[in-house]
């Protein structure tokens, strides 16, 4: 919005400069955003909140002016002939037959008041320099003397009003109304409008002629052959106008300021001034104001405690600040109680925005400048609660970061494909999403992930790890809202591959299975070392995995039989539809479940004082034998000095059968007591062998 | 395995090459393992022997009984490469070998200066080319919008405050009716907010949908906390905004809030204050402008001189873009606690007779932005490496 400095000089008798002017006017919330031009023709551009509907108009401006700088404001009056003075007729009934129009509302709630004039036998013609000149600094097209003044007391007190072609009202009167469904209204943009029952109107006898507070009818406008004018103020309820503003996708300068609250006591004034500055131009005679009011819009006294103001803001300002600064907005002071310890003040009806103690002390704080308050620290004893999880989340964090996992953040909401594919939980869809694509609340964190994945893979980047920790939102089986914690890794094949040491590879044999089973192993050292940084007794591994997973190069982990994780390899079909240039890995961690787990404890273990015996085994399984069964196997031999048992090397083809596997094993033992005698160790490796052979296992001299 | 110089049957360039590769490769080793004289000579006999020395051996199995048309490919070879290489080798061991014996003399016998030059030469003989990049074996960067949040976060809990959370799909009731928003108010529109769908049966307060704040987060936690409090609440929030430069449809803020018998709009702006020196540094200053909201008032938004240009509006003799050369910057919108949100909470002991309090807000990713000076949001939640590696 834009406000002419030089007419803001016309209300109060400034002697700062303009720059200053919109300094100070921003410091008490009247933003001043921006400065044009130079001289009469400087403009700022301004920022009004949507609360301060008063203070949209150089008046307006003027009043937080005077106050500011506490000088007087001079009222406008505007000067009609004696014959043309103001003979209201407040009706409660809603209609005025008596006067020289007549008005009828039939919805009084909606229309509680509606002032009008008659001006007979004016001229219609361009506007006055000035008039013309002001207009267009606030980039406004001047039309014609009528119009131009209706638009000219919009920018100088805020009241929207309107013109009609008195000739062109059917049936001499005005009907406030609600529309029929199925009514048209051409509005004066040249648009014609379908109307319906929620619609208010301003009609005579026949049709509409205004879209009430928004737009006035195409076929009563002004024109050059008009010679009478009906002028019309109203107040309208804000609620209908902005519905109806958006019902219409029509935001207008009229609807802007209904929508927000107009000044209930300024139709009269504004109806006068419009007459004034018609007259003044264009001539003509003036009939009487017909001013129907159905409900008033009186707002009670509040009452302003001065230890409230304090007990508030702090500082100690004193009575008589706060009655200067309130008088000056043109609230009306009524000092009481015992030295003056309140005030009964009266609200403005320019100020809908007040209406409580505490918004009279926000224009104390406000005009006595924010800036003016010292700064002050509260004392406080209380101590400082980090959430339950805080210290579980910083360590995964941590972990994820030093595995080399880059920390992503992505977008809520994926498709509904997606939310089908990647997740069995019930979605939480959208009533207004922003695509098909993002149109349910993501229930897993996969296929942002995947996205992610993509996106770098596309643009060359094939050295990609990620990790994300969130939230994915589900609806339960009762149907209740649930938002369970999730963290998700992804890794591109050349990632997991990188981080592989050229010491760490166990199967040394070539193909693409070993290179899948080497990857495999990586990633999953990632998953396990996250996992690790939880108290864990019993960590086991199966392949209930999600489909969106390859259902041989995956795993779920369990915590002491519950699952926790699901990671591994993306299932072909699912890389192959996301176009992704490389095999991908990707974890899903259930942070509810692993944050049930403490955080390990670091606990001490004395080293050992007598020397380790490693002893390996080279053996010849079927494939069908996996590790963790050689592990158990030899796990149930319960020997108290085996402290680990590992795979060493691992190879398929050349001289091992097809179907077959060669493993060398390694078990370490040690004694906390005693150097190893070495019959025992032979004694040891029999059963170890014994144990790994009732697998099926054929040992390799 | 010691080397032993093979028998050749293939006399092609590459064969031989191979050969002479694995020959050189042999003597580099057994030479860099040899630090004492009499370890030198051996050395020497075994590669440079007039009779049987290694150099000797390759004349006479590969020069010797070369085909004729391979002769003098190979002969090349054994002269210009083999033997100069091995001279070469040889004699900077030896000088090596020397140094070191001289090294460990002088060190014997005291002697300063001679060791110093000893000393020298050895370390020089050693040194490697520094230059070479390290190996760096990659580290994860922490999200930037998430490391920003943790410091504003710490600003706080520094000051007392604990930290809150609540859910992100919340109700109307604490994203709006309990943060006194007037039951018409436009927020509430779809253009401005998303919705759960499938909502219509229910009454307007317990329609859910995607909190456009972290604000809820202030009555969730008053009604399970009783006065005095204190708390921030980091969080992602979200609005209809389609994804451009500077809007993103889901972003995060961290909201604050203290209540006690005796909180004052001084106390805002003190706390504030002090809060944003810890950010942006003591010499930032803050400016607080009136502004509207619906559950603060007195509301404010507070302004910090400009952390680009240092509240000049110039970088240079260029104009600062972020501040839009004003030199300030507005980072948070705060206010005293409206007494009708108390309302809400009132018999969990928030009488607004009683207790007062301040509340504040600022989004996370706008200052992410500034602080990093990142050109576009939408960089934020790609998850590109490229990007992300940059706060590594």
């Amino acid at each position: 919005m834009k406000i002419s400095p030089q007419w803001v000089r016309e209300f109060v008798d400034l002697t700062v400069d303009d720059r200053r002017l919109a300094e100070d006017l921003t410091a008490v919330g009247i933003a001043a955003e921006g400065i044009s031009g130079s001289g009469a023709d400087t403009v700022f551009e301004m920022e009004i909140g949507t609360n301060r509907p008063d203070a949209m108009n150089h008046y307006g401006v003027a009043r937080e002016t005077a106050a500011i700088y506490d000088l007087p404001l001079k009222p406008i009056e505007p000067k009609l002939p004696s014959a043309a003075k103001a003979a209201s007729s407040s009706g409660s009934s809603g209609t005025a037959e008596a006067v020289p129009f007549p008005i009828t509302v039939e919805e009084p709630q909606l229309c509680p008041r509606f002032t009008a004039r008659v001006l007979r036998g004016t001229r219609i013609q361009p506007s006055p320099e000035k008039i013309a000149r002001r207009l267009q600094l606030l980039d406004q097209r001047p039309i014609s003397n009528a119009v131009d003044a209706t638009n000219y007391v919009l920018w100088e007190i805020g009241k929207p009003t309107h013109v009609f072609d008195l000739d062109l009202l059917e049936g001499g009167k005005i009907i406030v109304r609600k529309a029929k469904d199925g009514e048209k209204l051409k509005t004066l943009d040249g648009v014609e409008r379908k109307l319906t029952s929620e619609d208010l109107v301003v009609a005579d006898a026949k049709k509409p002629v205004g879209l009430a507070g928004v737009m006035g009818g195409y076929d009563t406008m002004i024109t050059e052959k008009t010679r009478n004018v009906l002028i019309e103020s109203a107040w309208w309820d804000p609620v209908t106008i902005r519905k109806t503003s958006r019902r219409h996708a029509l935001h207008t300068d009229a609807s802007h300021r209904f929508e927000r609250g107009a000044d209930f006591e300024s139709t009269v004034l504004s109806c006068d001034r419009v007459a004034e500055l018609i007259l003044e131009s264009g001539g003509g005679e003036l009939g009487d104001v017909v001013d129907v009011v159905s409900k008033r819009m009186d707002q009670a006294p509040v009452v302003l405690r001065v230890s409230e103001v304090r007990r508030i803001l702090g500082g100690n300002l004193d009575a008589a600040q706060m009655f200067r600064i309130l008088k000056k907005l043109g609230f009306e002071l009524i000092p009481e109680g015992q030295a003056d310890a309140y005030f009964r003040v009266r609200i403005p009806s320019w100020r809908l925005d007040v209406e409580r103690e505490i918004d009279l002390i926000e224009e104390v704080a406000r005009l006595h400048g924010y800036d003016k308050f010292q700064n002050t620290l509260p004392a406080y004893s209380g101590a400082v609660i980090e959430l339950p999880d805080a210290a579980k989340e910083a360590t995964l964090r941590k972990r994820a970061l030093a595995l080399g996992y880059n920390e992503a953040v992505s977008l809520t909401f994926i498709s509904h494909a997606d939310a089908e594919e990647f997740s069995s939980a019930k979605v939480l869809e959208l009533e207004n999403p922003l695509s098909e694509e993002a149109s349910v609340m993501r229930t897993s964190m996969a296929p942002g992930m995947l996205d992610m994945l993509a996106w770098n893979l596309n643009r060359d980047s094939e050295d990609v790890r990620l990790f994300e920790m969130a939230h994915v939102y589900e609806l339960s089986a009762s149907g209740e809202r649930i938002e369970p914690r999730r963290a998700c890794l992804g890794a591109t094949l050349t990632a997991v591959k990188g981080s592989l040491p050229a010491g760490a590879v166990l199967d040394v044999s070539k193909g693409d299975q070993a290179t899948a089973a080497e990857a495999f192993r990586s990633f999953k050292g990632d998953v396990e070392n996250l996992l690790a940084a939880f108290e864990c007794d019993n960590l086991t591994f199966d392949r209930q995995v999600a489909e969106y997973l390859h259902p041989g190069r995956s795993a779920r982990a369990l915590l002491n039989g519950a699952p926790v994780a699901q990671f591994g390899q993306i299932h072909p079909e699912v890389a192959a539809a996301r176009k992704l240039r490389q095999d991908v890995f990707l974890a899903e961690i259930d942070l509810e479940r692993l944050y049930q787990q403490g955080l390990r404890k670091a606990q001490f273990r004395p080293l050992p004082k007598y020397p380790a015996v490693e002893r390996d085994f080279s053996f010849i399984f079927a494939d069908s034998v996996s590790f963790e069964q050689m592990q158990k196997a030899v796990g149930h031999l319960r020997l108290g000095e085996l402290r680990d048992f590992q795979p060493v090397e691992i190879f398929r083809g050349g001289a091992i059968g097809a179907g077959k596997y060669s493993i060398l094993l390694r078990a370490t033992l040690q004694s906390a007591e005693r150097t190893l005698r070495d019959d025992e160790i032979a004694q040891w490796s029999a059963k170890i062998v014994a144990a790994l052979q009732g697998l099926g296992g054929v040992q390799r001299t | 395995m010691a080397y032993t110089v093979p028998k050749l049957t293939d006399y092609s360039t590459a064969a031989l090459d191979r050969a002479t590769r694995d020959l050189l490769s042999a003597l580099e080793e057994e030479s860099a393992a040899v630090r004492t004289e009499p370890e030198y000579e051996a050395l020497r006999i075994r590669w440079r022997a007039r009779k049987d020395g290694i150099v000797t051996q390759v004349n006479d199995l590969w020069l010797k009984t070369a085909p004729r048309q391979a002769k003098r490919n190979v002969g090349q070879k054994v002269n210009e490469v083999i033997l100069s290489r091995v001279d070469a080798v040889l004699q900077e061991r030896h000088d090596h070998v020397k140094n070191l014996g001289i090294l460990e003399k002088a060190r014997a016998a005291g002697l300063d200066a001679e060791l110093d030059a000893a000393r020298c030469a050895v370390e020089l003989a050693e040194s490697i080319d520094i230059t070479l990049p390290g190996v760096r074996r990659p580290i994860g960067a922490e999200h930037p919008i998430i490391r920003t949040s943790n410091e504003i976060v710490s600003v706080f809990q520094k000051l007392g405050y604990s930290v809150a959370d609540g859910p992100i799909v919340e109700t109307d009731y604490y994203n709006f009716e309990a943060l006194n928003f007037p039951p018409n108010h436009p927020a509430r529109d779809t253009q401005d907010t998303l919705f759960i769908a499938n909502q219509q049966s229910k009454p307007q307060r317990e329609r859910l949908l995607l909190r456009t704040h972290t604000s809820p987060v202030q009555i969730r936690t008053m009604e399970k906390m009783r006065p005095p409090i204190r708390i921030v609440i980091p969080g992602q929030v979200h609005r209809n905004d389609p994804p451009d430069a500077s809007h993103s449809p889901m972003f995060h803020q961290i909201e604050g809030l203290a209540v006690d018998t005796n909180i004052t709009f001084g106390d805002l702006k003190g706390t504030l204050d002090h809060a944003m020196k810890e950010l942006f540094g003591s010499s930032v200053k803050t400016s607080f402008r009136p502004s509207f909201f619906p559950f603060t008032e007195p509301s404010a938004e507070l302004y910090v001189t400009c952390f680009v240009c240092g509240g000049s509006g110039k970088r240079g003799t260029e104009p600062c873009r972020p501040c839009k050369q004003t030199g300030w910057m507005e980072v948070l919108g705060c206010g005293m606690v409206d007494p009708n949100v108390f309302e809400f909470v009132k018999d969990n002991g928030y009488d607004p007779k009683k207790v007062s309090g301040f509340a504040f807000g600022m989004g996370v990713d706008r200052l992410a932005l500034l602080k990093y000076g990142v050109d576009d949001l939408q960089l934020f939640f790609q998850g590109d490496v490229r990007f992300l590696q940059q706060f590594s």
